[in-house]
C-alpha cells in the first residue's frame, strides 16, 4: 500500500506540472489550430534563466531565504518566457496563418531546435544542479514521504488553474478568447482584436510554462538544455487526452497522465515479473496517446470532432 | 527535372549526353575527393545514404502529405535487422542458437536487404493502420512517439533477454560481401585499386539510382497520382473513388521500405549500430532535407539531402580553424552550429520559400483561384 500512496503523490506532482504545460498547448491550439512545438523549449528557457538568476542572487545575498529566491526566479523567468514566446509567435507563426498546416508545424520544429541550441551555447551541454531552496525534510502522509517542494507544486498549480478558469469564464478578456477560438473572423466583427487575443494567449501559455519549468527543475533538482522536450511531448499527450482545445480537459488530462505514468512505473516491474522495468516510464505516455487517438480522438472532455479536414 | 536537365522527349540527344556527364562525374567523384583522404569519400557515401532516406521520407511527406516525425525508426529497424542477422551477437548470447548455427549468423546481404525492407514495411503498416484517420498534426506527434518508443526499446532490450545489447550497441557486424568480394578489403581490379570506402560509395550510388528510378516511376503511376490527390484534399480524393486508407498505408509501407534498406546499408558500412544513431534529431534532419530541397519534388529532395549531408563536413573544416584563429579557442562547437543553422533554415525556408529551394513546377494552377480556395478553406 505504501508504494501506492507514494506513487499517487508522485503522480499528482508530475500531473500538475503536465497540466500547467498542457494548458499552454491547448489554449494556443484552441485558437489557432496549431501545435506549438516550441512550447516545451520555452519552459526550458524559463527554468534556465530562473536558475541563473537564483545563483546570481544567492552569490550576492547569501542569507536570503529559499522561498524568496524561488519567487525571484519565477519573477525573472515569466517575463523572459513571455517575451520569447511573443517573438516566436510574431516571427514564426503569424506570417504563416492560413498557410497549409504543415508549414507552421515545420517552423515550430525549427524554432524548437534553435531554442535548444541557443540554450546549449549559453548554458552549456551539461546537466546543472538546481539548488534545493525549500526545506527538504520529508513529511509522512499515509506512509508516503512528501517534500515541501512537492506540496508547493501541487498547491500552486491548483491555485493557478482555478485562477485561469475564472479568467477564461468570468472576465471580458476570457470571453474574447472564447469568441476568437470559436471563430476569429466573427470575433473580429464583434470588436475583438484577434491578434491581441492571440498574443495574450501566447503570453499566458508562456507564463504557465515558466512556472512549470521552474517547479520542474526545483522538484527534480536538475536543469539542462533538453529538459523541455519530454515534458512538452507528454503535456501535449495530456492535452489530447483531455480533448485538445478544452481548458478543463487539459487539467484533467495532465493529472490523469501523471497518475498513469507514476503508477505504471511503480507497478510495471511487479506486473511483468521483472521483465519490463521502470525505465519504460516514457512509453506509457505514447501508449496512452495512441489509445486515445484511436478510441476517442476528441479526448475525454472534448466535444469537437477532431477530424476537421 | 526540366529546369537544368534537358527532357528526354524534347531533346533526346542532349538528355542522353547530360546523363553520361552526370554519371561520369559521380563515378569519378571518389577519385577526385579521395586525393584529400578517405574521409571525403566517406562523406560522399553518407550523402548517397541520406539521399535514399530523404527520398523514402519524401514518399510519405512529400507525395502523400503525411507528416512523419519518426521516420528514423524504420532506418533503425533495418540497421538492427542486419546487425542481428550478420554478427556474432545473437549466437554468443543464446547458446541454443549457437548450437543450431555452429557457423554463427553470417547471412548474405541478398537475404538481409529484402528481409529488412519487409520488416520495415511491416512496421510502417503497424504504425500507419491505427493513426491514418488522424489529421496531419496529430499524425506528426504519434509518429514522433513511435520513433521514441523504438529507441527506448533498443536502449533497454538488453535485459532480461539480451536482444539489442542496450546502449552499447552491436559490434562486429559483417561487411557487405557480394559474389565473393568482401567490401572490407581493397579490391584490386588490375588497372585500379578500390579501397573499401570506394566500394561502399559505388554500392550506395547504385542503390540510390535504383531508388530514384523507383520514386520517379511511383510518382507518375496511378498510385503516385492518388497520393498527390490525397495530399491536396483527401475528401475530394475519396469522392473520386480513391481508397484513401489503403493508399495511405502503401505510402507508409513504401517509405518505410526505403528507410529499412538504407538502415541495413548503414549497419554494414559502419560495422556497428547503437541506439544513439537513431535519435529524434536524425528524423528531423532527414525531414529538413526533404523540406529544404522541395517537398514532393525528387530533384529538389536530392539536392536538399546532398547539401545538408555535406554541409557539416564543410562546417567541421571551416568553423573550428576559423574560431581558433580569431579567438584562440572554440566558442561554438561545429555540431551545435550545424543544428542551429538547420533550425534557422527550417524557419526561414518555410517563411520565404515554403516550397523549398528547388520546388516542383506547378501544373496549370491559376494563382488567383488558388488564393481564394485557400482563404475559403481557412475561414
Amino acid at each position: 500500500m505504501d508504494t501506492f500512496f507514494q506513487q499517487v503523490i508522485n503522480g499528482l506532482v508530475l500531473g500538475s506540472l503536465y497540466a500547467l504545460i498542457a494548458l499552454g498547448y491547448t489554449m494556443v491550439y484552441g485558437i489557432l489550430n496549431l501545435i506549438n512545438f516550441a512550447h516545451g523549449d520555452v519552459l526550458m528557457i524559463g527554468a534556465l534563466t530562473a536558475l541563473t538568476s537564483i545563483l546570481l542572487l544567492k552569490a550576492q545575498f547569501p542569507d536570503l531565504p529559499g522561498w524568496i529566491l524561488l519567487i525571484a526566479g519565477m519573477v525573472v523567468a515569466i517575463p523572459t518566457c513571455v517575451v520569447a514566446s511573443l517573438i516566436i509567435e510574431r516571427v514564426a507563426y503569424r506570417p504563416l496563418r492560413g498557410a497549409p498546416r504543415l508549414a507552421p508545424l515545420i517552423t515550430a520544429i525549427g524554432v524548437s531546435i534553435v531554442l535548444q541550441t541557443v540554450a546549449m551555447l549559453i548554458w552549456g551541454r551539461n546537466y546543472m544542479t538546481f539548488p534545493s531552496l525549500l526545506p527538504s525534510d520529508p513529511i509522512e502522509v499515509f506512509g508516503a514521504t512528501v517534500t515541501v517542494t512537492k506540496l508547493v507544486v501541487i498547491g500552486l498549480s491548483a491555485v493557478i488553474m482555478i485562477g485561469l478558469m475564472v479568467l477564461v469564464n468570468r472576465s471580458k478578456l476570457g470571453r474574447a478568447m472564447r469568441a476568437t477560438a470559436e471563430n476569429p473572423r466573427v470575433a473580429g466583427l464583434m470588436g475583438v482584436d484577434p491578434n491581441m487575443v492571440i498574443m495574450i494567449t501566447f503570453a499566458i501559455g508562456a507564463s504557465l510554462a515558466a512556472v512549470a519549468g521552474v517547479m520542474l527543475a526545483a522538484t527534480y533538482s536538475v536543469a539542462h538544455f533538453y529538459m523541455g522536450f519530454m515534458p512538452g511531448l507528454k503535456a501535449f499527450t495530456a492535452a489530447v487526452l483531455g480533448g485538445i482545445g478544452n481548458i478543463p480537459g487539459a487539467m484533467v488530462g495532465g493529472l490523469l497522465l501523471g497518475l498513469i505514468e507514476a503508477l505504471g512505473a511503480g507497478y510495471i516491474g511487479e506486473l511483468t515479473g521483472g521483465v519490463l522495468g521502470s525505465h519504460y516510464q516514457d512509453v506509457f505516455a505514447f501508449v496512452v496517446l495512441c489509445a486515445v487517438l484511436i478510441l476517442r480522438p476528441s479526448g475525454l472532455l472534448g466535444e469537437r470532432v477532431a477530424d476537421r479536414a | 527535372m526540366s529546369l537544368f536537365f534537358p527532357s528526354l522527349r524534347n531533346k533526346p540527344a542532349a538528355a542522353i549526353a547530360a546523363t553520361f556527364v552526370v554519371a561520369a562525374v559521380l563515378i569519378a567523384a571518389p577519385f577526385i575527393v579521395g586525393t584529400m583522404g578517405n574521409a571525403g569519400v566517406r562523406a560522399l557515401a553518407f550523402a548517397a545514404l541520406y539521399v535514399m532516406l530523404a527520398l523514402g521520407l519524401n514518399i510519405v511527406v512529400g507525395f502523400a502529405g503525411l507528416l512523419d516525425l519518426g521516420y528514423i525508426a524504420f532506418y533503425a529497424v533495418g540497421a538492427y535487422m542486419y546487425a542481428l542477422l550478420a554478427s556474432p551477437h545473437l549466437t554468443s548470447n543464446f547458446p541454443a542458437l549457437a548450437a543450431m548455427f555452429p557457423q554463427g549468423f553470417h547471412n548474405s546481404i541478398w537475404m538481409v536487404i529484402p528481409l529488412g525492407a519487409a520488416v520495415a514495411a511491416f512496421f510502417g503498416v503497424v504504425l500507419g493502420a491505427p493513426v491514418l484517420k488522424l489529421r496531419g498534426d496529430y499524425l506528426a506527434i504519434v509518429t514522433l512517439g513511435f520513433g521514441e518508443i523504438i529507441r527506448i526499446f533498443l536502449n533497454n532490450l538488453n535485459a532480461p533477454l539480451n536482444l539489442t545489447n542496450g546502449p552499447q550497441g552491436i559490434t562486429l557486424i559483417d561487411p557487405v560481401n557480394i559474389a565473393g568480394v568482401s567490401f572490407a578489403r581493397t579490391l584490386d581490379l588490375g588497372f585500379v585499386k578500390l579501397p573499401s570506402v570506394y566500394l561502399y560509395y559505388y554500392l550506395f550510388l547504385l542503390l540510390t539510382v535504383i531508388t530514384i528510378v523507383v520514386c520517379i516511376r511511383l510518382q507518375d503511376s496511378r498510385l503516385g497520382r492518388a497520393w498527390m490527390a490525397i495530399r491536396e484534399d483527401d475528401i475530394a480524393a475519396k469522392a473520386m473513388g480513391i481508397n484513401v486508407r489503403n493508399v495511405k498505408l502503401l505510402a507508409f509501407a513504401l517509405g518505410a521500405t526505403f528507410g529499412g534498406v538504407s538502415g541495413t546499408m548503414f549497419a554494414a558500412f559502419q560495422g556497428f549500430v547503437s541506439p544513439e544513431s537513431f535519435s529524434l534529431m536524425e528524423s528531423v534532419i532527414v525531414l529538413a532535407m526533404v523540406v529544404l530541397g522541395g517537398l514532393g519534388h525528387i530533384p529538389g529532395v536530392i539536392l536538399g539531402a546532398v547539401l545538408l549531408s555535406l554541409f557539416p563536413e564543410l562546417l567541421r573544416h571551416t568553423v573550428v580553424p576559423v574560431q581558433e584563429q580569431l579567438f584562440g579557442r572554440i566558442i561554438i562547437d561545429a555540431e551545435v552550429l550545424r543544428m542551429m543553422l538547420y533550425g534557422l533554415a527550417m524557419v526561414v525556408i518555410m517563411l520565404y520559400r515554403p516550397k523549398g529551394l528547388w520546388p516542383a513546377p506547378e501544373h496549370g494552377v491559376n494563382p488567383s483561384t488558388r488564393g481564394s480556395a485557400k482563404a475559403g478553406a481557412t475561414g
